[in-house]
């Protein structure tokens, strides 16, 4: 092993990971699975089955005390007023001209303690920005990140094997949160994920994260549950339309400009960057973030150019194949005023390739199969 | 197509069977490994003279493109059409079914500059000991 690995972030996974023989990256300091055997197959599982992700690496911070729901309403675009307890959202937080700090989950497990989940690049920023908009409020901020493992159970099995396990889970709601002892340790679990499927994510203390890791898998492997990577997380969220902090949305971007207006409650009273978003409503944003969707074959790339009429109209920010149409998809920033089904051009190894502009997402899951 | 030990390798882990008209040109079962799921292999025209060394082709996985260079020099008289439909051939037969292209060799002299399969395989291990 190299020394560059050796200095990487491990999380209480990392061993799990070797012994099934995966291939481990570095994704923002920290060494994770890229896939263990193959992104098609771990991809196609999370689909039609279901798929067990190490997601250690994001953070955990919670706010507590008095002042915390008025504390979360001034950082949040989204309205956490309308959470009740055992209750989450997503959400986006944005400074005063209405970019992007990061996106997060909220959880309200009491009626004065939240859990938000935020991205691990993003987590020391997020932390700086957290303290200096707190102050002089009443609440309380403690990152647990450091001694917590998350990981997410995902896909159409999730419910009937996390339900063999603990019962109560059968009945969580979608983005439904709730606390319980694992293994005689405090642990959330919610209902939420970043694949397009239903699913959990439980966050527990590193010392029981592979106890609970082993379960899951023993519970699921029978009916196909299999541990998935990085690789598999990335083509199942853009298939989903969701959005990676830091590639696809940045303190750049609005979300009115990436298409998460919804997340934008101007009228939930004030909040960081609600002036510049209510602007930016009246005029209408001058680019969005468009999917594309190759009508020839090929597979686009990150950073691969997008052309109108054969000029450079924008670039894409996410690109890769998507197993689950077997066709080239990405998302990138390009006139608002364009329509669905423009006809544009990808460029690929210097050759531009035929394309079409969709309204994200690309797969949509049937509902009637999920509760 | 070719039995690996009938074979000549680049260090890039091409393989290239045969010396006649028609130089089958593939990856080592090692590369398709190493590549993982192939979704898209970017066929070189027919016709296209090549020189030894030079991209002449693209697969790509979910994740990455990778260059194919082109063991010999010559023209390229036939394409493997079967990865249009179905390219995780060269996943499941790197060897046989998964081949690329097939080269009219120019100088088959270069064939004496590539490794036989015995010191392809000593250059995986040694790589396998000094690199990663």
């Amino acid at each position: 092993m190299s020394a560059t690995a050796a200095e990487l972030r491990r999380t209480p996974l990392n061993e799990r990971h070797r012994a099934l023989g995966a291939r481990l990256v570095d994704f923002h300091g920290w060494e994770l699975p890229i896939q263990y055997e193959s992104i098609l197959k771990e991809h196609e599982a999370v689909r039609r089955d279901a798929g067990l992700f190490d997601v250690s690496h994001m953070g955990q911070v919670w706010a507590r005390g008095k002042g915390a729901l008025a504390f979360l309403q001034k950082v949040n675009a989204n309205d956490v007023a309308r959470l009740s307890p055992g209750q989450a959202l997503y959400s986006q937080l944005t400074n005063e001209n209405g970019g992007i700090v990061d996106d997060v989950i909220v959880s309200r497990l009491e009626s004065e303690r939240y859990l938000v989940v935020v991205n691990a690049a993003t987590r020391a920023g997020d932390l700086a920005w957290f303290k200096k908009q707190a102050a002089g409020l009443p609440v309380e901020l403690e990152d647990a990140s450091d001694s917590f493992g998350m990981m997410a159970l995902q896909g159409p099995l999730a419910n009937e094997i996390a339900a063999s396990l603990y019962p109560e889970l059968a009945g969580l709601p979608r983005f439904g949160a709730l606390e319980r002892r694992i293994f005689e340790q405090p642990a959330v679990i919610t209902r939420t994920g970043y694949t397009g499927e239903d699913g959990f994510e439980f966050i527990v203390p590193n010392e029981i994260a592979s106890r609970l890791w082993d379960n899951l898998l023993l519970k699921g492997r029978s009916v196909g549950l299999r541990p998935c990577g990085l690789g598999a997380r990335d083509t199942l969220r853009l298939e989903a339309g969701l959005l990676l902090y830091g590639q696809d949305i940045d303190e750049e971007h609005t979300p009115f400009e990436a298409g998460y207006g919804w997340v934008v409650k101007l009228d939930k009273g004030d909040f960081i960057g609600r002036e510049a978003l209510r602007r930016q409503k009246a005029e209408g944003p001058r680019r969005r973030l468009w999917g594309v969707k190759l009508l020839e074959r090929g597979v686009p790339r990150p950073g691969a150019a997008v052309l109108l009429e054969g000029r450079r109209a924008g670039t894409l920010c996410s690109a890769t194949f998507s197993p689950t149409l077997g066709t080239g998809i990405g998302m990138g920033y390009l006139d608002a005023g364009l329509a669905p089904s423009t006809k544009v051009a990808v460029e690929l190894h210097g050759r531009p390739v035929s394309a079409q502009l969709v309204r994200p997402p690309f797969y949509k899951r049937s509902e009637e199969t999920h509760g | 197509m070719a039995k690996p030990e009938s074979c000549r390798f680049m260090k890039s882990h091409e393989w290239v069977a045969g010396e006649g008209a028609d130089a089958a040109v593939g990856v080592s079962d090692h590369a398709q490994s190493e590549i993982s799921d192939v979704v898209f292999v970017e066929l070189p025209k027919l016709g296209r003279r090549v020189k030894q060394g030079e991209a002449v082709c693209v697969i790509e996985s979910v994740k990455a493109a990778f260059d194919i260079y082109s063991p010999l020099s010559g023209e390229v008289v036939a394409v493997n059409e079967a990865l249009v439909k179905d390219p995780a051939l060269v996943n499941r037969s790197p060897q046989e079914e998964g081949w690329l292209f097939k080269l009219k060799p120019s100088n088959p002299a270069e064939l004496e500059t590539l490794m036989s399969w015995g010191q392809y395989k000593e250059f995986l291990e040694t790589a396998a000991t000094h690199g990663h």
